[in-house]
């Protein structure tokens, strides 16, 4: 009876190698959807219309399709456009450009609970709109973000498994392979789900011992 | 005649078909001070917020130290940086310590080296009694002392004219007093001031001159002792009694 669960503890280190690229896709797709989202959300919060449209379409877009749509299209639809890519790179941007998007609207959320005297008093100093984005508004943003931002990162480890369907050896791929070996199918994707259960539990813990590190002193008595 | 720091002529303005201000005239003298008092809805924040731009005359002139405030042409940056404004409450950041609140707009806005901009700050926290907290966060100070910090912040940008909007009505009665006591000391120190508030005793302490506003104009302007025991008009008689007797009806939050 207890079989199957020695053959799991037996294949988990064969998966653990496949963890690091899922690691490596879901930590630089976020990084870059971090940044773009940064970049988008001046652009969403303050820019006069045409920009701010700009912003909001690409929201739009990004949340409106399909994410495995997004990775063929990266992949096999780019090169009719001249444009080849490895499936690494591809995973890593279209997942990043999506990710992006959803960043951009946590980050708004959060922009949204800052007091708007904030932004008054920013201005009434003499604050550039730069300057009023960059002192005031994101610092705060990013902070009061955070659990969200960390729930982010928890999508992509599981969101980066469709990587696999490109034939990037990550976790779930890895997994592909050794059913293919042993027939053993409920095993190994059992062991698969762990790995990532794993990893999206630790990221979650993390994520408190995050958000009490970034909250604005003094912020919970306000709260409480 | 002392030289007007701040001239207001015919000044109007609004909030979509919702006018507030309906033909301003205000002077504010080098060195003096002017209280502007009024019912709830009177239009005294939004004279305030049109001194700075953060609302937008739809007629009318404002001049501040000789810049054309009204004009499209003006360096916004430049006229916010030439005044002090002090809001109701939520003026400073909360994810900086009080002496980085300080620090900042000295050196992001005046470029003042940080060395020299810290030196300022902790002389004015001195100043004020507040040095003990300069590496606290604001939320972590009462309303009032978040409040001093406040015009701390404001005197350090050396503004030629600090524009108080209601300083104290967000806070406790106990809070209250220790804000009033560091304004009168300000005052002392010869600092053209423009202050939206219902403190009678700082009005009588320390204002050269009361304007009062009712329905987006100034209905009647003159010495605090003269405004506060012989108003002219019957409005401003049932203003003042309505806030002697502390009265006030409840309000929106923001625009007052």
């Amino acid at each position: 009876m207890s079989e199957p669960l020695f053959f799991i503890l037996d294949i988990i280190p064969d998966l653990v190698g496949g963890l690091w690229t899922t690691l490596q896709i879901s930590l630089s797709s976020f990084a870059l959807g971090m940044a773009l989202a940064v970049a988008l959300l001046p652009l969403r919060v303050f820019a006069p219309p045409p920009l701010s449209a700009f912003a909001r379409g690409y929201v739009e877009l990004f949340r409106g399709t399909p994410l495995l749509v997004q990775l063929l299209l990266m992949y096999f639809g780019l090169p009719s456009l001249g444009v080849k890519l490895d499936a690494y790179t591809a995973c890593v941007l279209a997942i990043g450009l999506n990710s992006a998007a959803y960043q951009c609207e946590i980050l708004r959320s959060a922009v949204k609970g800052i007091p708007e005297i904030q932004f008054l008093a920013a201005e009434s100093l003499g604050f550039s709109t730069a300057q009023t984005y960059r002192y005031v508004v994101l610092p705060q943003a990013l902070r009061v973000a955070v659990p969200a931002l960390v729930n982010e990162l928890v999508t992509l480890v599981k969101e980066s498994s469709l990587a696999s369907v490109l034939g990037v050896v990550e976790l779930t791929r890895r997994g592909e392979y050794l059913v293919a070996y042993t027939f053993r199918a409920l095993e190994v994707y059992a062991a698969v789900a762990l790995i990532y259960l794993a990893v999206c539990s630790l990221m979650s813990q993390a994520a408190r011992y995050l958000e009490a590190k970034f909250r604005i002193p003094g912020y919970e008595r306000v709260s409480a | 005649m002392r030289d007007p720091v701040l001239l207001v002529e015919g000044l109007r303005a609004g909030y979509g078909k919702h006018e507030v201000l309906r033909g301003v005239n205000l002077r504010v003298g080098k060195g003096e001070r002017v209280v502007v008092m009024g019912p709830s809805g009177s239009g005294k924040s939004t004279l305030l917020k049109c001194i700075v731009r953060l609302v937008k005359p739809t007629a009318g002139r404002i001049v501040l130290d000789g810049d054309e405030v009204t004009s499209d042409h003006v360096d916004l940056r430049r006229v916010r940086a030439k005044t002090g404004f002090v809001f109701q409450q939520y003026n400073l950041f909360p994810h900086m310590t009080v002496l980085r609140n300080l620090t900042l707009p000295l050196e992001a806005v005046k470029k003042v080296p940080k060395k020299e901009a810290e030196r300022r700050a902790m002389e004015i926290l001195r100043e004020f009694g507040l040095e003990e907290f300069a590496h606290r966060y604001p939320l972590q100070l009462s309303g009032g002392q978040q409040q001093r910090v406040a015009i701390a912040r404001a005197l350090l940008m050396d503004p030629v004219l600090l524009l108080l909007d209601e300083p104290t009505s967000a806070l406790d009665p106990e809070l209250r007093l220790e804000v009033l006591e560091t304004l009168v000391e300000v005052a002392k120190q010869g600092r053209s001031m423009l202050i939206v508030t219902h403190e009678l005793d700082f009005a009588k302490a320390a204002a050269d001159r009361i304007a009062l506003m009712d329905n987006g104009v100034i209905v009647e302007e003159g010495g605090p002792s003269e405004i506060l025991s012989n108003p002219k008009s019957e409005r401003a008689r049932r203003f003042l009694v309505e806030i002697e007797a502390r009265i006030e009806r409840p309000r929106a939050p923001a625009k007052g």
